[in-house]
């Protein structure tokens, strides 16, 4: 993908002799396709009416006044400045200025805003509802993502991650049940999650097995054994152990009054509290403690972390523990959070995607975290614009978070480099 | 600190790669062990620095026995060590790789990163270095990053400082550099182990030099023994320093790159408009510390770079553009600089490596079935005339000894047809024995009237094949100078300096 965007025309050869620049057409072109799918769907499908934009929830003690757009007009407005910002990007590059990242980002904003206002014409699209959903889908892309930073970063590729968090939601959802308390079923989700990791890193740290084979065959392991539990066990007495107490929701007090986003983030369950404790232990400790450092160094070089003193070996086996058990308290979300029972293979693809913030993120928790959000919330646009009745087909809507997940991945990461030694095994001579 | 090594031996499996060696090395002493590739050097370094567990033999420190289980206990012992390949995290900063592995930290296990940068200033001033405690290590040309390496070791109170092979990546200012900073610890009365195959250096900076050959000490010798002596010892018999070369008896331009530029998947330019041509028989060397565009400027040659601008012509016939097959077939032969990744394939036997290049058409192949027999008897007669070492053409190339591996390479690329020849770092790794049989092919091809290019890091190499020397420096060339060039001169330009005016042939 790199290569063919930067082989278009007027690249390297001419420029290599006039010096060292090298010029990426990659952002105009993307920015230029975007602004012209944006000016066919604007203009093309034009869609007259009213769009309604509420923007406070009924229980905000702050009312906001719903925005009210008129559609064709917002439509055409947004799709000239995308092409505008478009022609600038081209303009930029042909003068061998970067396009800034600002630019991007305006573009993206104003890119979501035209076709949010196109596909509500006259109907009335709940903000606040569609974050809050948003928020709900990306805490166990969120959790799952965490898990895989720190376990690639160490040098071990976690594919495992669907598995913990499918281990993570059945053994939550059966604990809570038994002992009524939904603590014990987070504290069970962990351990199922280490319980995970505990089988990828002994196979792919002590005998050096292919890490990706390993990932897989968990993957399928898991969801084997749950099913095969599920069916057996969980569905016959339901009521007695796939019945678990559900967090309840605690709204913080203040925060959870800030107009828009206050109820979105700050009127959670305490998984979604451990989540926000858990990317900022993550960011800190990956990057300005001990722990972070030679976690890092065994990812990067294990040899010179080995010549250090470090012990390479069990600094990969019990982080990649740490990341099954982060990961399994993202599978609790599915049954203590927010569905409230588990499921057949109800994290449907959810640690794939998380694979995919990890990799979309640079394998940086906060960029891992921005990315999962990301994902979560193409995959709630689908959804609520399905119940408003959008003129999309519901099918095509359900391919939304997929193909964000490969631009993503595929286009935009750039030039990202995962850590140098993840994914091959550390064998001392 | 007084370092003794008593009757370490060392095996693997059936090889015995230290064969009860006895060392000392007293405190402020230089001891030179010299040997060469593959003589057991590193691996009793890697003893004793715990990376390997002796099967015989103890390590005593001041007299007293110690028992290493790891790095970590040789380091805590007072152990240091400069490795050949550096133990650097190449994203991480100075102070973080200085402070890895002994890392100070504030509350809740936060790094103290700033007694990290206090402690490599500390250190930098008093050698000299000009050192930033944040600049990305990765970024550091490798002349700095072995400092930092010797900034780690110090910073944890090393007494004893082993320096592997550290000249290998050096130019030759930058190695006088090395030594004035290794004589200055021995000063400091620290005990330093310096292992070379190298016999200048180790004659310009050691005490007392131990020569070790198939993993015994052979001998001791003082620096003021000759190179001649030295080579010797080490080899085991007699050798010819110097290669016999006639002059070159050149006929024309035959290969000639002009304005090559080469960009790789970093999008950095990694060669810079560079302009040569080779006349046919001559050999033209390429020198210049590894990384400065050699590698990628010899594989554009090649056709294995994709971006790449400006021309290569081969007997007035373009050679950009083509495919590796189209390169070959217009009968270029080409030695890689990584052996046993790209000269050879490990698990297929030696017949089998040795027809690699011409597995699609006669004689090899007909109709698609591979002609087994015409095989075997040309691997037979190539086994022979390249004196390659190995039981028979049915042995894997994975188990042959680097010279044979190199030969067999060898004997691939010569029993074409060829119009131009490039050996790109051909002896690297290579014992004395393999490397004089390597010159001597090369400067065969030569005389037949080839045009040969040859890449090398090695100076010594580079002045005794070459006819013209091309120094390659941050992907230019830095200048093309006639074959005789002193040293010192080449060496300056190895670090970037053009040549005088009048130097360039």
């Amino acid at each position: 993908m790199t290569d063919t965007a930067q082989r278009t025309p007027a690249a390297p050869h001419k420029d290599i002799n006039t010096g060292p620049v090298q010029r990426s057409w990659k952002a105009p072109i993307a920015l230029g396709v975007f602004a012209l799918l944006a000016v066919i769907l604007f203009m093309g499908f034009g869609r007259a009416g009213e769009s309604t934009l509420t923007l406070s929830a009924r229980a905000d003690s702050i009312q906001l006044v719903p925005l009210v757009l008129p559609t064709l007009a917002t439509c055409y407005i947004i799709a000239a400045v995308l092409v505008a910002i478009a022609v600038a990007a081209t303009l930029m590059v042909r003068r061998g200025t970067r396009v800034p990242l600002w630019l991007t980002t305006v573009f993206s904003i104003l890119l979501l805003l035209g076709f949010l206002v196109w596909a509500s014409a006259g109907a009335n699209l709940p903000i606040p509802g569609l974050l809050a959903g948003s928020l709900g889908l990306a805490v166990p892309l969120i959790f799952g993502a965490l898990g895989g930073v720190i376990s690639e970063r160490v040098g071990v590729v976690n594919i495992a991650i669907e598995g913990q968090l499918l281990a993570g939601a059945f053994s939550s959802a059966l604990v809570a049940s038994v002992t009524g308390s939904p603590i014990i079923g987070l504290v069970a989700a962990m351990v199922s999650g280490v319980l995970v990791s505990f089988v990828l890193a002994a196979f792919a740290i002590k005998y050096v097995v292919d890490q990706v084979i390993v990932g897989v065959v968990l993957n399928v392991l898991v969801s084997g054994l749950t099913g095969f539990l599920f069916s057996q066990l969980l569905s016959p007495n339901s009521d007695a152990l796939n019945s678990p107490p559900r967090f309840n929701e605690i709204a913080i007090p203040l925060l959870s009054e800030i107009p828009i986003i206050g109820h979105v983030f700050f009127r959670q369950t305490l998984i979604v509290y451990l989540m926000y404790l858990a990317v900022a232990c993550v960011y800190v400790g990956l990057f300005h403690t001990k722990w972070g450092l030679r976690l890092r160094a065994v990812g990067e070089h294990p040899q010179a972390a080995d010549t250090v003193g470090i012990n390479v070996g069990s600094t990969r086996f019990w982080n990649v523990s740490l990341a099954g058990a982060i990961a399994g308290l993202g599978g609790a979300f599915f049954t203590l959070g927010s569905v409230g029972a588990f499921g057949k293979d109800m994290t449907a693809g959810a640690g794939f995607i998380a694979l995919a913030a990890v990799i979309f993120g640079r394998w940086d928790p906060i960029r891992a975290t921005l990315a999962a959000l990301l994902f979560g919330f193409a995959s709630n646009l689908q959804g609520v614009l399905n119940i408003i009745g959008s003129p999309v087909p519901s099918e095509f809507m359900l391919m939304l978070p997929y193909l964000v997940t490969i631009f993503a991945v595929a286009g935009l990461v750039g030039k990202s480099r995962p850590p140098a030694a993840s994914g091959k095994p550390y064998i001392k001579s | 600190m007084k370092l003794e090594l008593r009757g370490i031996t060392k095996r693997f499996g059936a090889l015995v790669a230290n064969d009860h060696i006895d060392l000392t090395v007293n405190p402020g002493e230089i001891l030179g062990l010299l040997g060469e590739n593959g003589a057991g050097k590193s691996t009793l370094m890697n003893v004793l620095y715990g990376l390997y567990q002796a099967d015989e033999g103890e390590i005593l420190l001041d007299n007293e026995v110690q028992h290493f289980s790891g790095p970590g206990d040789a380091m805590h012992a007072g152990i240091g060590m400069v490795h050949q390949h550096f133990m650097l995290i190449p994203v991480f900063t100075v102070a973080e790789n200085v402070m890895l592995g002994h890392e100070q930290t504030g509350f809740a296990g936060r790094l103290d990163v700033a007694a990290a940068r206090a402690q490599v200033r500390k250190i930098s001033e008093a050698f000299g270095f000009d050192l930033d405690p944040d600049a990305i290590v990765g970024d550091l040309p490798v002349g700095v990053q072995q400092r930092v390496e010797i900034i780690k070791a110090l910073s944890r109170d090393a007494k004893v400082l082993v320096f592997d092979e550290p000249t290998a990546v050096l130019t030759p200012q930058e190695t006088d550099e090395l030594m004035t900073i290794m004589r200055q610890l021995k000063q400091g009365g620290t005990s330093i182990v310096f292992i070379t195959h190298k016999l200048r250096e180790v004659r310009a900076v050691a005490d007392r030099i131990s020569v070790i050959r198939l993993g015994k000490v052979v001998g001791e010798a003082e620096p003021t023994a000759t190179n001649t002596e030295l080579a010797s010892l080490m080899v085991g018999r007699a050798v010819e320093l110097t290669v016999q070369k006639g002059p070159a008896k050149t006929r024309g331009r035959a290969f000639a790159v002009e304005n090559l530029s080469v960009v790789d998947a970093r999008d950095q330019v990694v060669v810079d408009r560079v302009s040569f041509d080779v006349r046919a028989g001559e050999i033209l060397a390429i020198a210049g510390v590894q990384g400065n565009g050699q590698t990628e400027l010899t594989e554009a040659i090649m056709g294995l770079q994709e971006r790449v601008s400006g021309s290569i012509t081969l007997d007035g016939q373009s050679l950009r553009h083509l495919s590796v097959q189209k390169v070959l077939d217009a009968g270029v032969g080409f030695i890689p600089e990584d052996r046993t990744e790209d000269g050879v394939v490990s698990e297929f036997t030696i017949a089998e490596n040795l027809m690699l290049d011409r597995s699609y058409s006669k004689p090899f192949v007909k109709a698609g079935s591979l002609q087994r027999n015409y095989l075997a008897a040309f691997a037979e007669e190539k086994i022979a005339e390249f004196d390659i070492r190995a039981q028979s053409i049915d042995t894997h190339a994975g188990r042959l000894s680097g010279g044979n591996q190199q030969k067999v390479v060898l004997a691939r690329e010569l029993s074409r047809d060829l119009r131009l020849f490039v050996a790109a770092q051909p002896t690297r790794g290579l014992d004395v024995g393999s490397i004089e049989f390597v010159h001597e092919r090369i400067i065969a091809t030569r005389d037949a009237g080839i045009p040969v290019i040859v890449v090398s890091t090695e100076l010594d190499e580079v002045v005794a094949l070459a006819d013209r020397i091309a120094v390659m420096y941050g992907g230019r060339i830095v200048g093309i100078v006639p074959g005789d060039t002193p040293r010192d001169v080449l060496g300056l330009m190895m670090a970037g300096e053009a040549p005088e005016q009048g130097a360039a042939a």
